[in-house]
């Protein structure tokens, strides 16, 4: 073995050695955007420290509405400045994100599926539901409308054109309260949705509309997420408006008496948030100034009864 | 064409003004793959070297086993992991779930079977004779193992190579573990799947350009060191 490749060999080695010292630097300065020091220039003046809770990490199991919406990446940092919880949002569908409260997976839970929500309550699995805001939900579709199902107050007879036109329908099938409140419609209207023109597509309401979109078809969607993509996409509000349609937004806590790892008081500490005037104003008019109406009505202190009248 | 236009012109926007929450994104991606990397080397390289050399009962199984495990779907790599890790699994109490060691994790379970099954196949490529004569000049099992590897260092740079790019583009494992928490555990991948699915086209356009940018100049480093060795 010559000199030189041993030079060479060395230099292998060193770079191995090299790798290792950078990856290992980096290891010790784990990202913690929760601290404020390292905030952009563009605050003015540092913010007050935040508390510093004794568990700060709590995590938020939360439909793909809320996150699609961008309406948690504005409210968790103003949670996090007020409280120092740090959040960690999993926007899933609802139905992953009640499972997750099921298994004690979560800390807290915003979702919209009120029967299935019951039934957790039920089991004593989550405790503390109250309301915090509602938008609805309606059908879209291409403006060419080849079901002629415009303009319908109903969205129980507008399935039943699309059905049985074979018109497409793009379903999200995960069990997502959007999916639920799709199914419960379905069966409503007396139609058992198979065959080509029904598209399970199985993601998020972002993905939903963005297929339904490319492919000509309907879909239901939550009014926030739709008009947050509306400027790129080419489908239109084909039914609105009934009240069955309302699309309600609970936050709850998961048992701790349940499940021991729970972080109880963050948990209660970001129920209080949501609720709180500040947090509800903020919810009202989130989404005006580049939407023009509101993507979610704030609810805090109402029962469903009032909402549903 | 005028989105696929308006978001390269984003991509240069941002890269010439350096947003800080892509900076944030990209150093983490090189951080989370690139500690993957390493720690799958450390694994990886002793496995193929082992399985390379030795003759034992069983290692046709396990070199099988290995050579499987580098087309090791990132999604199913990415469940097991976070069925262990939740709160309700068996590892559930360590917390590790929606973090960067989660992501870290099932990375290094997807690129220590690439890197071994390289290494594998780099050590077999030696020309037989080399191992006779080594043993011949009275080398120990250890120096044997030392000189092979140096003989066969640019397959292993390739496998290094290899695992490498087998992390930094993977997104099924990244999103299910880290949950592609903004500011926490979000890469590049899974934020082009988010930015995709809030139609924020350019935006996702542009990450994209990052990561092939980020991917090419790693790969172009590592090219570098393991050609020198080829030049006249």
């Amino acid at each position: 073995m010559s000199r030189l490749m041993r030079k060479r060999f060395g230099l292998f080695l060193s770079l191995l050695v090299l790798m290792a010292f950078v990856v290992g630097c980096g290891a010790t300065q784990p990202v913690k955007p929760a601290e404020p020091a390292p905030a952009p220039a563009a605050q003015p003046a540092p913010p007050p420290a935040p508390p510093k809770p004794a568990n700060p990490n709590l995590i938020l199991a939360t439909t793909t509405s809320t996150a699609d919406t961008g309406l948690l990446d504005v409210l968790l940092p103003m949670f996090q400045a007020k409280t120092g919880y740090l959040v960690k949002p999993i926007a899933v569908g609802t139905g992953q994100a009640l499972a997750m409260g099921e298994k004690g997976d979560a800390d807290v839970l915003l979702v919209h599926a009120p029967a299935d929500e019951l039934k957790l309550v039920a089991k004593g699995a989550a405790t503390g539901r109250v309301l915090v805001m509602h938008n609805d939900f309606i059908v879209v579709g291409p403006a060419e409308d080849p079901a002629k199902v415009k303009g319908l107050k109903s969205s129980k007879e507008a399935f039943q054109k699309i059905a049985a036109a074979k018109a497409t329908f793009v379903t999200r099938g995960d069990d997502s309260g959007t999916n639920k409140k799709e199914l419960a419609i379905w069966k409503d209207a007396g139609v058992k949705p198979e065959g080509a023109w029904y598209m399970n597509i199985g993601a998020g309401m972002g993905q939903a509309l963005n297929v339904s979109s490319e492919k000509g078809g309907y879909t239901l969607t939550d009014r926030g997420t739709f008009l947050s993509m509306q400027k790129t996409l080419h489908v239109a509000i084909i039914v609105e408006g009934e009240p069955s349609l309302l699309n309600i937004y609970h936050v709850m806590q998961v048992n701790p008496a349940q499940f021991p790892k729970v972080n109880a008081e963050g948990a209660k500490a970001f129920s209080d948030f949501l609720l709180a005037k500040e947090t509800q104003d903020f919810i009202g008019k989130f989404g005006v100034d580049k939407y023009g109406s509101p993507l979610f009505f704030p609810d805090g202190g109402k029962t469903d009864e009032q909402l549903m009248k | 064409m005028d989105l696929i236009w308006e978001g390269l012109k984003q991509a240069v926007s941002m890269l010439a003004h350096g947003d800080p929450e892509l900076w944030r994104v990209t150093a983490l991606t090189l951080r989370v793959s690139g500690v993957a990397t390493l720690i799958s080397v450390l694994v990886g390289v002793p496995i193929g070297i082992v399985l390379g050399l030795s003759r034992f009962p069983g290692r046709r199984i396990l070199i099988s086993v290995v050579n499987t495990g580098m087309g090791l779907p990132p999604v199913v790599v990415g469940l097991w992991v976070v069925l262990f890790l939740w709160r309700s699994g068996p590892l559930g109490s360590l917390g590790l779930v929606y973090t960067p060691t989660a992501i870290v994790i099932a990375q290094t379970i997807i690129a220590t079977p690439v890197v071994a099954g390289l290494t594998l196949t780099g050590i077999g490529a030696l020309d037989p004779k080399l191992f006779l004569q080594i043993r011949a000049l009275g080398a120990s099992r250890l120096q044997l193992y030392w000189l092979l590897l140096r003989e066969a260092r640019l397959a292993i740079l390739a496998a290094v190579i290899a695992g490498f790019g087998s992390v930094v583009s993977e997104v099924g494992a990244s999103n299910m573990v880290g949950g592609n928490l903004m500011g926490q555990t979000r890469v590049l991948t899974t934020a082009i799947m988010s930015e995709v699915s809030r139609a924020h086209y350019p935006l996702a356009i542009a990450i994209s350009v990052v990561l092939l940018l980020l991917a090419y100049g790693v790969t172009l480093i590592l090219t570098f060191i393991q050609q020198r060795e080829r030049q006249p």
